[in-house]
């Protein structure tokens, strides 16, 4: 972009909360809206939160500067099927979990290893075989990088993980 | 009341609701809704409401010639009138040629609802015949878009449709109906809210960002008013306020494309359109000045020129009704979330309540300024006894239609800008153009709708040969409903703009610009049983005028023009708007790659 102001200033990471109705095609609205704009995602996670099905909360990880984060927010907003948005990296502290299974497939001393390690990390096997694990692991994304990466070395077979959910801290909600 | 008493009534309504077919109940919410008139082209799997269509007389069914044109003409019946543009295709192919004139409503924010056709629920997914993926494809260029299930969901669906449509930043909502679903009974209930459970636009201003605005205003030594199609929007009391803001402060208005006909442009403190064709002074003022107040406006690239050049010295407030047009390419200081209804009441109460304008400081020096910028009389261009120049054709256009108030529609590309910057539009709704997305083909299709909605008016559409030429089967359209529409084609044998644009920045080759085999416009005319004219020296000009608007029926004028003109003043490529252009200045290249790359 020529000049664009949309480049001024640094470009830092957001947690957006978004609550929506329940309803065919609002994820691909959103992700459209994504993408159309040129907006990155990092991660998102979607699900019904509420007891009747009727919404659903999308938390995406979205990274930009002022300006971009604050035209996210606003064209999030302006979607018909769009309740609320917040911005938890705004608006105070706020808590973010993501959850990864973890194979590791090995024996012998390689085997032990990886079970002492998720044991230090908090993992659960959730699952296991005389020559492998399925751990069980939720924490901050840096958690499960460095989780990942150290069992890389101990028969790392595959990984499937989520995106951040995340609520903010105390009393209040969205 | 309680949930309960909801359920009970709502289940009472439903025992006592008159059973009709999904089509049936199309019909009955479209009445009830005050639909007057629908732009349409039948298909497969929209027999059962144009069955329903038959059967009735209290909406007039208007049957164009491609699907395109059908958006295009709501568009123009919008604009013409602030009501909503319903439109009626059929599924697959009917649907994929609205695309474009759907998403020329998006970036114009136009209010229509555009029904659309589908295969039966049981086939969706198969790739049935005349399947496409309408909600998939649609959903981009629309404001909202609904695929409607349930057959009882419809009288509510199709409300809600009007509603989002209709509220906040207009603009264009499909509603996708299975063929199933149309045939289907159901109850009819409408349970009557015409709002939407969420989604509730703010339209009026904070108090607060108003007070400061208005004191900011007060203060300024060299303000301007930049007003846009958002004005338009808000109805004629807004163009009415806004004139009363301008008398008030004494405040230099300018306007964009979209917003032309919001403020007069014969009163004295309108300096005309801004931007890349706009005027000297109204871009010169921009730059220079020290409050803007944005009104209804968005900060385009074609407003902007270079977007870290542009206004740089001035404090910015800007009102929109959309939150998501804030700061979204400059950086504002005051932001104003409400309709310009709203906020020019506001402000005007607010001016008066702190009796602003008393410590208003003098604008003597800002006005003679801009007399100044006015002297260079950047619209002014070499005249000719040989050949009619555009200019010229348009500003004896404008003379010889003046009086009688038309609506004028346009296409796009040098013609269009010729006509923003000579045709003077002194009240909205009577100026439909393409803005945004810059259609081709538009202003043919949109001059039907404005006739449709006003037979009595005199309407124009202002063509060039090339734009003409992507819609000119609505002649069709014109022909058989009689509509008294002329259509006066600029013809230079050029696709003008682009060829300006190769001229300028590509070493004049023109590269595939040249109109080949043209046909002859006035045969053309007459195969519709339409009346065709050349007029090509200009002493004829004038005459040949006043014979079109004269005559009592539809006209097809082919006007020659000189080829080679260029339209001017000009941001070029990657400059600032204190860098126009004046015919007669040595163009220079664009200074970058980055810089052509920005037209």
């Amino acid at each position: 972009m020529d000049g664009s102001m949309k480049e001024i200033g640094p470009i830092a990471r957001h947690t957006i909360s978004v609550i929506v109705d329940n309803e065919a095609g609002v994820l691909a609205r959103v992700i459209g809206l994504f993408s159309g704009r040129g907006y990155n995602i990092e991660s998102l996670t979607v699900a019904a939160v509420d007891t009747t099905g009727e919404r659903s909360r999308i938390t995406v990880v979205t990274s930009g500067t002022r300006m971009v984060i604050e035209q996210i927010k606003a064209q999030l907003d302006r979607l018909v099927p769009v309740h609320k948005v917040g911005d938890l990296t705004m608006e105070g502290a706020f808590v973010a979990r993501d959850m990864a299974l973890v194979k590791v497939s090995g024996t012998g001393e390689k085997r032990v290893e990886a079970l002492r390690l998720a044991d230090t990390f908090r993992a659960r096997a959730v699952d296991a075989s005389v020559n492998s694990f399925v751990f069980e692991l939720t924490g901050s994304a840096d958690k499960i990088d460095a989780f990942v990466e150290l069992m890389s070395e101990l028969g790392l077979v595959e990984v499937a993980r989520t995106g951040a959910v995340a609520l903010s801290r105390g009393p209040g909600g969205l | 009341m309680t949930a309960t008493d909801t359920k009970a009534r709502e289940k009472q309504a439903t025992s006592e609701a008159p059973i009709l077919s999904g089509a049936q109940m199309i019909l009955r919410a479209l009445r009830e809704l005050g639909v007057e008139v629908v732009f349409g082209y039948p298909g497969g799997a929209v027999l059962p409401i144009y069955d329903e269509i038959f059967k009735q007389d209290d909406i007039r069914h208007i049957l164009v010639r491609h699907e395109q044109a059908a958006v295009h003409a709501a568009e123009g019946y919008a604009r013409a009138t602030g009501k909503p543009g319903v439109v009626l295709v059929t599924s697959g192919p009917g649907a994929t040629n609205a695309v474009t004139g759907l998403t020329d409503a998006m970036l114009d924010s136009i209010p229509i609802v555009c029904l659309t056709g589908q295969v039966a629920r049981h086939l969706i997914g198969n790739d049935a015949f005349q399947e496409a993926d309408t909600v998939g494809i649609t959903r981009p260029c629309t404001k909202h878009n609904y695929l409607v299930k349930e057959t009882a969901d419809l009288p509510n669906v199709i409300s809600e449709a009007f509603y989002v449509a209709t509220n906040g930043r207009p603009g264009p909502v499909v509603i996708d109906l299975p063929k199933d679903v149309q045939i289907e009974k159901a109850p009819y209930v409408r349970t009557g809210y015409r709002s939407h459970r969420t989604y509730r636009p703010q339209v009026q201003c904070d108090e607060q960002a108003i007070r400061t605005a208005a004191r900011l205003l007060a203060a300024a030594e060299r303000p301007i008013i930049y007003s846009g199609g958002g004005v338009i929007n808000a109805g004629p009391e807004a163009s009415d306020l806004l004139a009363e803001f301008a008398r008030i402060t004494g405040f230099p208005v300018t306007s964009t494309l979209m917003g032309l006909g919001a403020y007069p442009a014969s009163d004295k403190q309108f300096l005309g359109m801004l931007g890349m064709h706009g005027t000297w002074e109204a871009n010169h003022a921009m730059h220079d000045c020290d409050v803007m107040l944005a009104i209804g406006a968005r900060f385009d690239d074609r407003v902007t020129g270079r977007i870290d050049a542009f206004s740089p010295g001035s404090k910015k407030i800007q009102v929109d009704i959309d939150l998501s047009s804030i700061n979204k390419n400059v950086p504002v200081d005051v932001p104003v979330i409400g309709d310009a209804l709203n906020a020019l009441t506001q402000l005007i109460a607010v001016w008066h309540e702190e009796k602003l304008g008393a410590t208003q400081p003098s604008l003597g020096e800002w006005w003679k300024q801009i007399e100044h910028w006015r002297q260079k009389k950047c619209l002014s261009y070499e005249d000719s006894t040989e050949v009619i120049m555009p200019q010229k054709s348009l500003e004896r256009l404008f003379a010889l239609t003046k009086d009688r108030d038309p609506i004028i529609s346009t296409e796009v590309g040098q013609h269009q800008m010729w006509a923003a910057q000579f045709l003077g539009f002194d009240k909205p709704n009577r100026w439909l153009t393409s803005g945004g997305l810059g259609t081709m083909g538009y202003g043919l299709p949109a001059a039907v709708g404005a006739q449709i909605a006003h037979p009595d008016r005199l309407v124009v559409d202002v063509s060039g040969e090339a734009s003409f030429q992507m819609n000119l089967q609505e002649l069709g359209t014109i022909a058989q409903y009689h509509l008294p529409v002329k259509i006066f084609i600029m013809n230079n044998e050029y696709m003008g703009m682009v060829r300006q644009w190769q001229d300028l920045s590509y070493d004049g080759r023109r590269s595939e610009s040249y109109s080949e085999s043209l046909p002859d416009f006035v045969k053309l005319a007459e195969a519709y049983g339409i009346k065709g004219m050349q007029v090509e020296d200009p002493a004829d000009l004038d005459a040949a005028i006043q014979e079109m608007i004269d005559h009592d029926g539809p006209v097809l004028m082919d006007c020659r023009v000189a080829k080679l003109e260029n339209c001017f003043p000009m941001v070029p490529a990657g400059a600032a708007h204190n860098e126009m252009l004046l015919p007669g200045d040595v163009v220079g290249k664009p200074k970058d790659d980055e810089a052509l790359a920005v037209v």
